[in-house]
């Protein structure tokens, strides 16, 4: 039942399309979309052709309109389809996406207070722009935002494997025999959707979409841990299933997966979590949510009420599970597991509402995290490199076209890499985005790094993690198939990321003895000491803040 | 951490309330990275096995342990304030 033969695949995989689910979908879908683009009039600004507006919502947000920001930007498909996904294949491993997101609000309570106090004295959008000025070095700040366009990308893709998988479901996603054009249609339409309100409404809109996002995520959660358990005979019934499932040989020879983390496991368990943890306030999209806040108390407070999120990630993970007991036909592609598991499980009109959630809550992360790109792009590598004196209408309209790009790289991700893991394409990224923070959090906290060996660090980080991920096979493909292998010197397997990331480091620290006794240039430090703890009221930081584009008059 | 003295506090860097603080952020990664310590079935909560709701715990244990965080940074940042003023 969990390995279905092809042959009885095609018979049962023409359900054809579920009219009912199909015309909820849609008109959630068409809703959203109208609100998309009504977004750019939502507290509008009087002067809003500036990255400070289109870019960060004018720095605006308070408490709860970041929560929802942050969540709708940091729980995404990847919650919805991919980590029970993962459960469903292999069991215990997938869940190491709890503890991740524990591990997160403990860190970042400890050091994005200062990110943002230090943002808001001088006008930082991306972490480039804090690199640059508190290491006076323009190569860094190209190294850390070439990262972070990199990174994003399989972000996204992953996100477009979310929508994908429930158009599968809902029979719109074109069968096996269809060509790639008919096939790939309804997630081309979604696309250019999400890229045009993107394009004509900014950070604005994901940020209203946020709401109906979560809300229709929450209800189709709470439904679905009570129903689905109760149709199945209990939790107790679920994990008896489970793990008679998992501890079937599969065609390497070794059991599927396991129902608690083995010794074996442990390790990649434990560097998963840690290592994702440690990446996923690197990325862009998290900052610039993270800086769209109002003042330093709004983000410690989100530290404090983000991990509800985290509570609702464990009990869809726990939907994986519910999968192998249901006997879910997955067609041999596990990410359609849950959104297979609804439509089987509910009643058409409400597994409607269930995909509009999945869907939605792609469509959100993935706007944001274009227009990260975007800020990054334009501010770091187009007016630093490219046209320093570019006004900031051009600057604005750079990076409504790089949002577009950025995306179009997404697309390439889904069609060339294995979406049957398609978590890795979370822990790619990872791998990746990881090795700016030695720049942006030593950073924060210490000058002692040395320019020359961050960039030094970075590049070993960069080259040993993409060619260690390069080397990973899984059954489908040669290359890219993971993100676990051994750790030098210590034998275990463990997440490529985090080893990379330790390289980097000890890089890092060794060429810092180094160029210090030989007395390289250190560079000018544009920050001072204060600058890290001020707050809204404070002198030189008020609530109204600094033009993010010098010579732009802010844009409030 | 490197930091010397901001502007409004000639206090020291470490006090015993960051001390606090900083152990209730410390303390998930130790329970977290620790994964031999719950990698185990028994005993099963309403059919769960251990290893997922001890996780999910925690969940409410370092939300809790992060508000006291909270809560002592922002009463020693006003204490400072107050006696900067």
């Amino acid at each position: 039942m969990t390995t279905t033969p092809l042959t009885t695949t095609l018979a049962a995989a023409p359900q054809g399309v579920n009219g009912v689910a199909l015309a909820v979908f849609v008109f959630f879908f068409l809703a959203v979309t109208v609100m998309g683009f009504l977004a750019a009039r939502w507290r509008k600004a009087e002067q809003s052709a500036n990255l400070d507006e289109w870019g960060l919502g004018g720095r605006s947000f308070g408490t709860w309109v970041t929560w929802f920001l942050l969540g709708g930007d940091l729980y995404t498909a990847y919650t919805f389809v991919a980590v029970p996904a993962a459960i469903y294949t292999a069991g215990a491993a997938g869940f190491f996406a709890v503890p991740y997101t524990i591990l997160v609000y403990p860190l970042i309570f400890t050091f994005l207070p200062r990110l943002w106090s230090v943002s808001h004295r001088h006008g930082y959008v991306t972490t480039s722009d804090f690199v640059r000025g508190r290491f006076g070095s323009k190569g860094l700040s190209l190294a850390v935002a070439l990262t972070g366009l990199l990174a994003t990308m399989p972000y996204i893709a992953l996100q477009l494997v979310g929508i994908q998988a429930v158009l599968d479901v809902l029979g719109v996603g074109g069968g096996a025999d269809a060509n790639w054009f008919v096939k790939d249609l309804p997630l081309l339409i979604a696309f250019a959707v999400l890229a045009a309100y993107t394009y004509s409404s900014g950070l604005r809109a994901p940020a209203l979409i946020a709401f109906v996002k979560d809300g229709l995520i929450y209800l189709v959660i709470v439904v679905a841990i009570i129903y689905i358990p109760i149709k199945l005979g209990g939790f107790g019934e679920i994990f008896h299933a489970a793990k008679d499932t998992l501890a079937v040989h599969g065609p390497t020879g070794k059991p599927r997966g396991e129902l608690a983390s083995g010794p074996n496991a442990q390790w990649a368990y434990a560097t998963l979590a840690l290592g994702s943890a440690l990446a996923l306030f690197m990325y862009p999209h998290s900052i610039t949510a993270t800086l769209s806040s109002r003042s330093r108390n709004v983000i410690r407070r989100n530290t404090t009420i983000l991990p509800l999120y985290s509570l609702m990630l464990g009990l869809l993970a726990l939907l994986g599970f519910m999968a192998i007991k249901a006997g879910t036909d997955t067609r041999g592609n596990a990410q359609l597991a849950i959104p297979q598991l609804f439509e089987d499980m509910f009643p058409s009109w409400f597994a409607g509402v269930a995909f509009a959630a999945i869907g939605i809550g792609a469509l959100v992360p993935a706007a944001i995290m274009s227009i990260a790109a975007a800020n990054l792009f334009t501010r770091n590598v187009y007016k630093d490199f490219l046209k320093p004196d570019a006004t900031p209408e051009q600057e604005h309209k750079v990076a409504k076209l790089v949002s577009l790009l950025v995306k179009v790289g997404a697309l390439a991700f889904v069609l060339t890499m294995d979406k049957t893991v398609a978590i890795n394409f979370q822990l790619l990224g990872g791998i990746w985005i990881l090795q700016t923070m030695p720049a942006l959090v030593g950073g924060l906290f210490t000058r002692w790094f040395h320019r020359w060996a961050l960039l030094a660090g970075w590049a070993v980080g960069m080259v040993y993690g993409t060619l260690a991920a390069y080397g990973v096979a899984s059954p489908t493909q040669k290359h890219f198939g993971g993100s676990n292998a051994q750790i030098p010197g210590i034998g275990e397997i463990g997440y490529i990321g985090l080893t990379a990331f330790v390289l980097n480091v000890v890089v890092t620290v060794v060429l810092t003895f180094v160029l210090k006794a030989l007395k390289a240039p250190e560079g000018t430090d544009e920050t001072s000491p204060g600058d890290y703890t001020a707050d809204v009221g404070d002198a030189g930081v008020t609530a109204d803040l600094p033009p993010a584009t010098a010579g732009a008059p802010a844009g409030h | 951490m490197a930091e010397k003295a901001a502007p409004p506090d000639r206090r020291p860097v470490v006090t015993p309330t960051r001390v606090v603080a900083g152990l209730c952020l410390i303390a998930p990664f130790i329970a977290m990275l620790w994964v031999s310590s719950y990698a185990r079935i028994e005993p099963t909560l309403i059919g769960i096995p251990f290893f997922y709701w001890y996780q999910m715990a925690w969940v409410l244990i370092s939300t809790v342990l992060t508000s006291v965080a909270y809560k002592l940074v922002q009463r020693e940042q006003r204490a400072r304030k107050d006696g900067a003023a």
